[in-house]
C-alpha cells in the first residue's frame, strides 16, 4: 500500500469507513462530478468493499460475497477514487487536520466524512466473551457462525428485535434448533405493541423456534449437555451450543470521542442538517450520525444524510437532511410484520382500531388522530399487503375516507381497499432508499421512460431494498394512463388482444388452429409477429406437430426448417446432448457425419456440438444418419428449451455433494419440446462452486447438502441477471414440481420473445408473488399447472423423427421446385481446416477465376 | 416485348401461406401461395438484397394494411408480394413476375 504518496493538486476529500452509506456517498460524489474538484480517498476497516448488508443474511441462502457486493471496485477505479481495504483510521488530528491508520501511516485531508456505521451491542454480563458466542454484521461474522453451526446442534439469539429474530431465522436455517431470549415483555419492542408481540411470538413458535421474552441473562457458564449454560434471574437456565448477540446496536464514534467532537449523550456524532458535525471541516453521515438527539438504524436515512452532505460540499444548500420515517415491513421467520410511525398510539387523544384474527394468526392496528381524519400510526402482523397503501396515508397526511377501518379489514376477495395512486401528491415518497418521490417518477415518465425498467434505470426507484416494486408499477401505469401515452399491448394488427389473452382464449376455447383463432378473434391475415406467436402458443396448449399443414406457414424460418439458417442461407444442425453428456461413439457419428457432408463443427457455448453449412436437401438425409444413431433434435432452432449445461457433480468431483449430472439428464429430457414465448435454459451445479455457472440460467439448480437449491429467472446475453433464489434444500420431486410450475405459469403469462428475466422484472409483486403462486398455491392453480407439464412431457416427439415419417413435411425441403442443383450463391472456402462462406470479395475473386 | 409463360410447378406443389423457391431461366424466384388473396399466387426474386443471400421463399407471409408482404427470415424487412417494394427502405425494391395458375398449374411470365 503506497498511502503516502497520497500528494495532490486537489484538495483532498477523505472517507472513513465503506459501508452502504459511504458508498453511497461516493456514489453521489461522482454523479456530481466532484472526483475532479477534489482527490477522493476512502478507508475501509473491512476486507471487501462496500456490500449490502440489508440483505447479509442472503449470505446464507445461496448468495456469494461478489453478490451482495455493491462495486467490484471499476466505479471507483473509473472515476480515480482510490480506496483502500483493511484500512482502519485510529485517529483524527484536528489541528492538523490529518489522520492515523492503524498501520502508523498519517495523511492530511481537507474534507473528511466519518461513515462508520456501527457496532452490535453486546451485554456486558459474565461470560459474554466465551468462545462460540457471536455477532451479526459483517460478512466474516457469518463465516465465523457459519463454521461454528456445522460443529453443534443448539443456537440462542439474545435480543427478540428486528435483527435478532433475523439471526434466529438464519440459525434455523443452519439447521440449528433455535431460542430466542429477549429481555422486553415482547418481540421487536421498538415496532410493535403488545398483542402484535404476541401473535408474531405465536407464530415463531409454530415455527418450532423458542421464544423467552421478558427473560434477563445473568451469566454464561460451561454447560452440562450443551457448550454453554445460560443462567436467567428467575433461577431458570438454557442449555446451548452457540450465542449470538443480537441485543441492539451502538453509533461508531470512536474516532469522534477520541478526536473530540461534540457527541451525544448515549452515543452518536452530532451533526446539522447538512450533516456538518462541530467541526466545520467534518462530516458524518449514516448510523454512526446523531440527528436532533435520533440515530436512524435503517440505509435510506443514511442515503438522504449522503445526498446532503454531497449537497452542501458541492455547495447547493437545498438538499438538507430533514429526517427520516423509520416505518418498517419485514418477513420474519416467514412472517410479514409491519410497524408505520406512531405505532404505540403515543400521540394525544389518538384512537385506535383493532383487527384480530385468530384463525390465521393476523393482527392489525391503525392509530388515527383525535379527529380521525389522518393516520398516525400501524401494526400489521401476518399480512403486509395492507401495508403500501397505509404508509402512503401516512407519509402524505392524506385525509383517511369514511370508513377509515376498511383499510385494515378483511375485504370480501381477499385483497385490501388499496389506495388508488392518483390520490397521491406530486411530492408522495414512492421509494424511500432513493429518495424518488411520484413527481421524479411522472417528470421521467414524461423525459421518455416509458416501462418501470426505463424508469428504474433513470431514478434508481426499486434498486435498494425493493419493497416500493410494486407500488412503483402503479404509479407509472398511472402515469401513462394520464399522459395520454396509449400502453397498447395488442400483439399486432391483428389481434386486439396481449399473447397472455391469446393464450387463454386459445386454452379456454379449444382452439386449434391459426385459422379459427382469426376467425373468432381477429382481423385481417396475420403477420410475422402474430403468426410465429400464435404457432408456439398452440404448440405449448396442444403439443401438436409443428409442420402440419395448417400450422406451417406460422412457423418462422428456423423452425419451418427445423435448423437454424445462417447468414448465407445455409443451416446448421445441433443434435440434443442432454446435459452435455455424450458417448464415444456418438462423438463419432456426429465427426463422421460432419466428415461426409464437410460440415463446420464447433462445440456451443450451450454444451453440445453444432454442424454448419448443410443445405436444406442435405437437412433430411443429414437427420436420417443422426436419428438412426439415437440423435433427437436438439431444438435449437426454437423458442423453447434449449439446454441444460451441468457440471460433473459428485459422481467425479471431489467436491460434489449430488449427482448434478444425473440432474441435469433428467430434466433435459422432461423440459425438451416444451415450447414457450422465448428460449429457456437451465443449468445444474453440483455444489456452491458452480461450475455450471447456474445463476445465470432461466432456472439453475445447485447441490446442497441437504437436496437442491432452485433459481430462477437468470439470463446471459444481452443484459445479464442473476437468478433468484426460489427455494432451498428441495427433495428431487419438489424441485420438479416447483419448475413444472413456475415454467407453465411463465409459459402462460409472459408476452412474445419475453425472457424469464424480463418476465420476472415486470411481475407485480415480483419474486415473492411467484413465491405465493407456486410455493403457496395462491391462485389455486398449481394442480393445472403441473398438469399442463404433464401432457407436454407425455406428448413429446422428436420433430425430426416425425418429419422424416412425413412425405408431405418432406416436400418442404427441396431446394427448388424445379430444378435440381444447388443455390450457387452459397460458397465456402477452407480455414482453419473446415469450411466458412466466403466473403462477397471472395465470392468475386473466385467467379473471375471460373470465367 | 412478348411475354412468354413457363410452366413451374404443380399447384399442389405449392405450399399454402408461405413460399417455395423455383427457377426461372436460370434465376431464381420465390412462389408465395396465398390462397386468401384476390391474385392467390405471386412470384418475386428469392434474392433477399439486405441480407445478401437467396432466401425470400423461406420468409413468413405478413398481411400488413391490406398489403401481401414477406418479412426475410434474415433481417425480417418486408417486401411486397405485387410491387417488390421493401416498405423499410425506400430504394430497395426486388424483380417480381406475373403469375398464372391454370388447370392446376402455376405459369410464371418471362421477359
Ligand atoms: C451456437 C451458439 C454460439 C456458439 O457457437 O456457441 C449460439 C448461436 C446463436 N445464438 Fe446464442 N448461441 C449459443 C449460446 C448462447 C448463450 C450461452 C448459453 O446458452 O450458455 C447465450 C447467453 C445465455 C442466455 O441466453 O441467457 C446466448 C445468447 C443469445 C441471445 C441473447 C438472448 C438474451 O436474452 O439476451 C440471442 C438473441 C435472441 O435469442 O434473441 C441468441 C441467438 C443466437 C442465434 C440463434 C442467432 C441467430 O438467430 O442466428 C445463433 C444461431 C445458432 C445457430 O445457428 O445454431 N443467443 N447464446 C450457442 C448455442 C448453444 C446451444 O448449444 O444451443
Ligand atoms: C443483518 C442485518 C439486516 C439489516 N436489515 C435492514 C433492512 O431490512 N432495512 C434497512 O433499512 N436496514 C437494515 N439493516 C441496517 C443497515 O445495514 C444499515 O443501516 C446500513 O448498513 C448502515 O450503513 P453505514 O454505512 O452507516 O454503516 P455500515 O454499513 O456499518 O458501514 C460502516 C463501515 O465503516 C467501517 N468502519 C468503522 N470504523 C472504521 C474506522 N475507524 N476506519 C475504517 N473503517 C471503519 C466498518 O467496518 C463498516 O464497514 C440491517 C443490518 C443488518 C446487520
Ligand atoms: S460445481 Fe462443484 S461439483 Fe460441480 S464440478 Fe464444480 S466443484 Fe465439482
Ligand atoms: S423503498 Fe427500498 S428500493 Fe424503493
Amino acid at each position: 500500500m503506497t498511502i503516502n504518496t497520497l500528494t495532490a493538486d486537489k484538495p483532498r476529500l477523505v472517507v472513513v469507513g465503506n459501508g452502504m452509506v459511504g458508498h453511497h456517498f461516493i456514489e453521489q460524489l461522482i454523479e456530481q462530478g466532484a472526483q475532479h474538484q477534489f482527490a477522493i480517498n476512502v478507508f475501509g476497516e473491512e476486507p471487501h468493499l462496500a456490500y449490502d448488508r440489508v440483505h447479509l443474511s442472503e449470505y446464507f441462502t445461496g448468495k456469494a460475497a461478489a453478490d451482495l457486493a455493491m462495486t467490484d471496485g471499476r466505479l471507483y477505479d473509473e472515476n480515480g477514487v482510490r480506496y483502500f481495504t483493511k484500512s482502519q483510521v485510529v485517529a483524527i488530528e484536528r489541528d492538523a487536520k490529518s489522520l492515523q491508520l492503524a498501520s502508523g501511516e498519517r495523511l492530511s485531508y481537507d474534507i473528511l466524512v466519518l461513515a462508520t456505521g456501527s457496532y452490535p451491542f453486546v451485554p456486558p454480563m459474565p461470560g459474554h466473551d466465551r468462545d462460540n458466542t457471536f455477532v451479526y454484521r459483517t460478512l466474516e461474522d457469518l463465516d465465523a457462525i457459519r463454521d461454528c453451526a456445522k460443529q453443534v446442534t443448539r443456537g440462542t439469539v439474545v435480543g427478540g428485535g428486528l435483527l435478532g429474530l433475523e439471526a434466529a431465522n438464519a440459525l434455523k436455517n443452519l439447521g440449528l434448533e433455535t431460542s430466542v431470549i429477549e429481555f422486553a415483555p415482547r418481540l421487536m419492542p421498538v415496532q410493535l405493541d403488545e398483542t402484535g408481540g404476541q401473535v408474531l411470538k405465536e407464530m415463531i413458535e409454530g415455527l418450532e423456534v423458542k421464544v423467552n421474552t421478558a427473560t434477563a441473562t445473568q451469566n454464561i457458564v460451561d454447560g452440562e449437555q450443551a457448550f454453554h449454560r445460560m443462567n436467567f434471574a428467575d433461577g431458570s437456565y438454557l442449555e446451548t451450543d452457540l450465542i449470538l448477540f443480537s441485543a441492539g446496536i451502538r453509533p461508531q464514534d470512536a474516532l469522534a470521542r477520541q478526536s473530540g467532537l461534540e457527541i451525544g449523550e448515549r452515543g452518536g456524532i452530532c451533526v446539522n442538517n447538512d450533516c456538518v458535525t462541530s467541526d466545520d471541516s467534518i462530516y458524518a453521515i449514516g448510523e454512526c450520525a446523531l440527528w436532533n438527539g435520533r440515530i436512524f438504524g435503517l440505509v435510506a436515512p443514511g442515503y438522504s444524510m449522503a445526498k446532503a452532505a454531497v449537497a452542501h460540499i458541492m455547495g447547493d444548500s437545498d438538499k438538507r437532511f430533514m429526517g427520516a420515517d423509520m416505518s418498517t415491513k419485514l418477513k420474519l421467520l416467514g412472517c410479514d410484520v409491519g410497524s408505520i410511525g406512531d405505532a404505540h398510539a403515543q400521540t394525544q387523544g389518538c384512537k385506535v382500531f383493532v383487527y384480530q384474527d385468530e384463525l390465521t394468526q393476523s393482527y392489525r392496528k391503525m392509530v388515527v388522530s383525535e379527529d380521525g381524519k389522518k393516520l398516525l400510526g400501524a401494526v400489521l402482523v401476518g399480512d403486509n399487503s395492507y401495508y403500501d397503501t397505509l404508509l402512503q396515508y401516512y407519509l402524505n397526511a392524506i385525509d383517511l375516507p369514511d370508513n377509515a377501518q376498511s383499510l385494515i379489514l378483511p375485504s370480501m376477495d381477499g385483497a385490501p381497499a388499496a389506495l388508488g395512486v392518483d390520490a397521491l401528491p406530486a411530492t408522495a415518497s414512492i421509494c424511500s432508499c432513493h429518495n424518488v418521490s411520484k413527481q421524479d417518477i411522472s417528470d421521467a415518465v414524461c423525459a421518455g421512460a416509458l416501462s418501470v425498467g426505463d424508469v428504474k434505470g433513470v431514478t434508481k426507484a426499486a434498486t435498494g431494498c425493493g419493497g416500493c416494486a410494486a407500488l412503483l408499477k402503479k404509479v407509472v401505469d398511472n402515469e401513462l394512463l394520464a399522459l395520454g401515452v396509449e400502453v397498447s399491448t395488442d400483439i399486432c394488427e391483428h389481434f386486439a388482444y396481449t399473447r397472455q389473452d391469446l393464450y387463454n382464449l386459445i386454452k379456454i376455447e379449444g382452439i386449434k388452429s391459426f385459422a379459427e383463432l382469426l376467425q373468432k378473434h381477429g382481423k385481417g391475415h396475420g403477420c410475422e409477429i402474430c403468426k410465429p406467436a400464435v404457432g408456439s402458443i398452440l404448440a405449448s396448449v396442444w403439443n401438436d406437430y409443428v409442420l402440419k399443414k395448417e400450422h406451417i406457414g406460422l412457423q418462422d424460418t428456423n423452425d419451418r426448417f427445423l435448423a437454424n439458417m445462417q447468414k448465407d442461407g445455409s443451416y446448421s444442425i445441433v443434435p440434443r446432448i442432454p446435459g452435455g453428456e455424450i458417448t464415444p461413439e456418438k462423438l463419432i457419428v456426429l465427426g463422421q457425419v460432419a466428415k461426409d457432408y464437410g460440415l463446420y463443427t464447433k462445440i456451443t457455448g450451450g454444451q453440445r456440438i453444432d454442424l454448419f453449412g448443410a443445405t436444406l436437401p442435405q437437412l433430411p438425409e443429414i437427420w436420417e444418419k443422426l436419428v438412426a444413431a439415437g440423435f433427437e433434435t436438439g431444438q435449437a432452432y426454437g423458442k423453447s428449451l434449449r439446454t441444460v449445461k451441468s457440471c460433473v457433480g459428485s459422481t467425479w468431483c471431489r467436491y460434489g455433494v449430488n449427482d448434478s449430472m444425473g440432474m441435469a439428464i433428467h430434466l433435459e429430457n422432461r423440459y425438451k419440446g416444451l415450447r414457450s414465448p422465448h428460449k429457456i435454459k437451465f443449468a445444474v451445479s453440483g455444489c456452491t462452486r458452480e461450475c455450471a455457472e447456474a445463476q445465470s440460467k432461466d432456472i439453475g439448480v445447485i447441490a446442497t447438502e441437504g437436496g437442491w437449491n432452485l433459481y430462477v429467472c437468470g439470463n446471459g446475453g444481452m443484459k445479464p441477471r442473476h437468478a433468484d433464489l426460489f427455494a432451498t434444500d428441495l427433495d428431487d420431486e419438489t424441485l420438479v414440481k416447483y419448475i413444472d410450475r413456475v415454467l407453465m405459469f411463465y409459459t402462460q403469462t409472459a408476452d412474445r420473445l419475453q425472457r424469464t428475466s424480463v418476465w420476472m422484472e415486470s411481475l407485480e409483486g415480483g419474486l415473492d408473488y411467484l413465491k405465493e403462486v407456486v410455493i403457496d398455491d395462491k391462485l389455486g392453480l398449481c394442480d393445472e399447472l403441473e398438469s399442463r407439464m404433464q401432457h407436454v412431457v407425455d406428448t413429446f416427439q422428436c420433430e425430426w423423427k416425425t418429419t422424416l415419417q412425413d412425405e408431405q413435411a418432406l416436400k418442404n425441403f427441396r431446394q427448388f421446385v424445379n430444378y435440381e442443383g444447388d443455390d450457387t450463391n452459397v460458397v465456402f472456402v477452407e480455414e482453419r481446416n473446415q469450411i466458412r462462406p466466403a466473403t462477397e470479395e471472395e465470392k468475386q475473386q473466385l467467379i473471375a477465376k471460373a470465367g | 416485348m412478348t411475354m412468354q409463360w413457363k410452366l413451374m410447378c404443380e399447384q399442389q406443389d405449392l405450399i399454402e401461406g408461405a413460399g417455395i423457391a423455383a427457377m426461372l431461366d436460370g434465376q431464381q424466384i420465390a412462389l408465395f401461395y396465398v390462397p386468401e388473396a384476390e391474385q392467390q399466387v405471386f412470384a418475386i426474386s428469392n434474392w433477399d438484397p439486405i441480407g445478401k443471400a437467396n432466401v425470400l421463399s423461406r420468409g413468413l407471409l405478413a398481411n400488413l394494411k391490406e398489403q401481401w408482404t414477406v418479412a426475410s427470415p434474415l433481417y425480417k424487412q418486408h417486401y411486397e408480394l405485387q410491387s417488390g417494394q421493401c416498405l423499410e427502405e425506400e430504394g430497395v425494391k426486388v424483380t417480381t413476375w406475373p403469375v398464372k395458375l391454370e388447370t392446376g398449374k402455376v405459369f410464371v411470365a418471362c421477359r
